[in-house]
């Protein structure tokens, strides 16, 4: 096996959800609604409930839009994250998934180019949806731009890695609206990405606390400090390990004499 | 190489210590804070005397004239040393006042008493009083010297004193409330903002009337939280900036097509602003939130809110 097959392996991966995405435009444009839906209708009702109070990384007051921008990129991955588990379930019934995975390349190898690949079309997404943020007049330093681009490429192979290992879990199409019930809904909403940790202290300790341990909390401060250019060494580390456990159980998950695929019958 | 790190941690020495300085009276704090607005920090904080309000500072940029209210004296301070050099004789609870061009002469408005104390400097002596409407608050002199412009809070009146015999030649009626005043620097406007009516009037100084009326609004804001105070014009007459107080928010409003072309968010009840003495800065004390908040014009973004101290009300600048 030499470096070309993987290559090919991956660009095949990479290359085939990269057409799917520009192809299928609906897809595009939903995906971006749905933050930017939150950005104009939600945060503008919004606007006076937050209260005043200078945070890092923002060093003077901010607009509630300018707060849940970077929660609604983290959201931007989370769909997509949850997007591609859904395809790769869907690949699984359709067939197609059995040969992706009857390559001689390690399986391993193939769910990373399968991560990366989503991880890709979320950054586009992130991008445009922040192009179109622009607009509105909520600006980040430009360099801050730059340094979201390693944030963002972290939290979304963190969040993709979440998709593959419920993927793994999920038997079929249909139980993929439990998925949103019970993982999507309660991450986005006990997160730092509509509020701060400080205004959920108000309201409840518990929720305090889910929200601070929440993994998608801790992507969303990693590209919320990135935006401003400044780096959140505790969420970086926090999102690095959630990526690498839910790898590791994804690849477990994965394994066909381990994991879920025998008891499911294979793929 | 020694002598290159020595020339460069002399340089950044002195780019420190030319950097302007900014000065906040602390209302409740009895002090005057002291800002770095380029690192953007607080340096120090020290005791002035008791309610310190309006503050300004000497053309020559040498002394500060800060009004201690509660002590019923304007305090001058050498602006290096910080220390106090002497005390006019400002009337009773002096809180807004204006310096001429010259820096020879101060007037301060005397709330309480409906007067207007005109204050020699050199002599330390209040050489007159004019008699004002109910209230007068905010005053200023015009660059030319030519015009004395005092508000009055319950008349709802500018009267336009004239710097020569220190009498009223004429009064304005203006919209309920007026707080601040402030001349073009030509001299040819003068920029009244309305309390209650949530407004900015401008006036030609010839004609002495009311030629636009901007009624400022902000998305999300109430109304009645539109309460319009200190302003703020560039020496280009390109741009007006007004504190709206508890909307915290300041006005961003051409100067030649009279239209608010941005509302920029500040720290909570905005009162008094500056700008730095390039005018790529304006600073703004922020009374409620306790900060000064410092925007940078060129890019027309507040870039940052630094913490001063209790109540800020007043700002001046030293280059």
């Amino acid at each position: 096996m030499t470096i070309v097959h993987y290559w090919r392996a991956m660009w095949g991966i990479v290359g085939r959800e990269l057409w799917r995405f520009v192809t299928q435009r609906e897809r595009f444009i939903s995906a971006l609604v749905r933050p930017l839906v939150w950005l104009f209708v939600f945060a503008a009702g919004f606007r006076a409930a937050l209260g005043l109070a200078i945070s890092p990384p923002y060093e003077t007051y901010i607009l509630y839009e300018v707060y849940i921008t970077p929660g609604l990129c983290g959201m931007i991955q989370l769909f997509n994250g949850m997007q591609s588990s859904l395809s790769m379930v869907y690949d699984r019934e359709m067939g197609s998934m059995r040969i992706l995975m009857v390559s001689p390349l390690p399986r391993w190898f193939l769910l990373l180019s399968k991560l990366f690949a989503g991880v890709g079309v979320s950054i586009l997404q992130v991008y445009v949806f922040l192009g179109i943020a622009w607009c509105d007049d909520i600006h980040a330093p430009w360099q801050g731009y730059l340094w979201a681009l390693p944030a963002l490429m972290l939290s979304g192979l963190m969040l993709g890695a979440l998709g593959l290992l419920l993927s793994s879990f999920i038997k079929q199409l249909e139980n993929f609206a439990g998925v949103m019930n019970f993982v999507i809904f309660p991450m986005f909403f006990m997160s730092t990405a509509l509020y701060p940790l400080w205004k959920l202290k108000e309201s409840s300790a518990l929720l305090h606390n889910l929200a601070q341990y929440n993994p998608f909390s801790q992507a969303v401060e990693l590209i919320r400090f990135a935006l401003y250019g400044q780096m959140a060494q505790y969420a970086f580390i926090y999102t690095l390990v959630a990526f690498t456990v839910f790898m590791a159980i994804a690849i477990l998950g994965y394994n066909p004499s381990k994991g879920m695929m025998s008891r499911k019958g294979g793929g | 190489m020694k002598k290159m790190l020595l020339s460069g941690l002399l340089l950044t020495m002195s780019a420190t210590v030319t950097a302007e300085t900014v000065f906040v009276t602390l209302e409740k704090d009895n002090a005057l804070a002291i800002v770095d607005p380029v690192g953007g920090k607080l340096l120090k904080t020290v005791p002035v005397g008791q309610r310190p309000r309006g503050i300004a500072i000497s053309p020559d940029n040498k002394v500060l004239y800060v009004a201690t209210s509660d002590e019923n004296t304007i305090k001058i301070i050498d602006s290096e040393t910080l220390k106090e050099l002497g005390r006019l004789p400002s009337g009773d609870d002096p809180e807004t006042f204006a310096l001429n061009p010259a820096g020879d002469k101060l007037y301060v408005s005397n709330e309480d008493d409906s007067m207007v104390t005109v204050i020699d400097i050199a002599k330390k002596q209040a050489i007159k009083q004019i008699k004002v409407g109910v209230e007068p608050e905010g005053i200023t002199v015009s660059p030319d010297n030519r015009w004395l412009v005092s508000a009055s809070e319950t008349t709802n009146m500018v009267h336009w004193i004239d710097t020569k015999n220190h009498e009223i030649s004429e009064n304005t009626l203006v919209d309920p409330r007026p707080r601040a005043a402030t001349f073009t620097a030509d001299s040819q406007q003068l920029w009244v903002t309305s309390e209650m009516a949530g407004t900015l009037m401008v006036l030609d100084v010839n004609t002495k009337q009311i030629i636009k009326t901007i009624k400022f609004e902000a998305t999300g804001v109430t109304s009645d939280k539109i309460q319009p105070v200190g302003i703020a014009i560039d020496k280009e007459r390109r741009r007006g900036y007004v504190a709206l107080g508890p909307a915290n928010r300041v006005a961003v409003v051409n100067a030649q097509t009279f239209e608010v072309e941005k509302m920029l968010l500040v720290g909570s009840r905005v009162w008094n602003l500056a700008f730095s003495p390039d005018q790529k800065r304006l600073y703004t004390t922020n009374g409620v939130s306790n900060d000064l908040s410092i925007i940078d014009l060129e890019n027309m973004a507040v870039t940052k809110s630094v913490g001063v101290g209790t109540y800020p009300w007043g700002v001046a600048v030293k280059p």
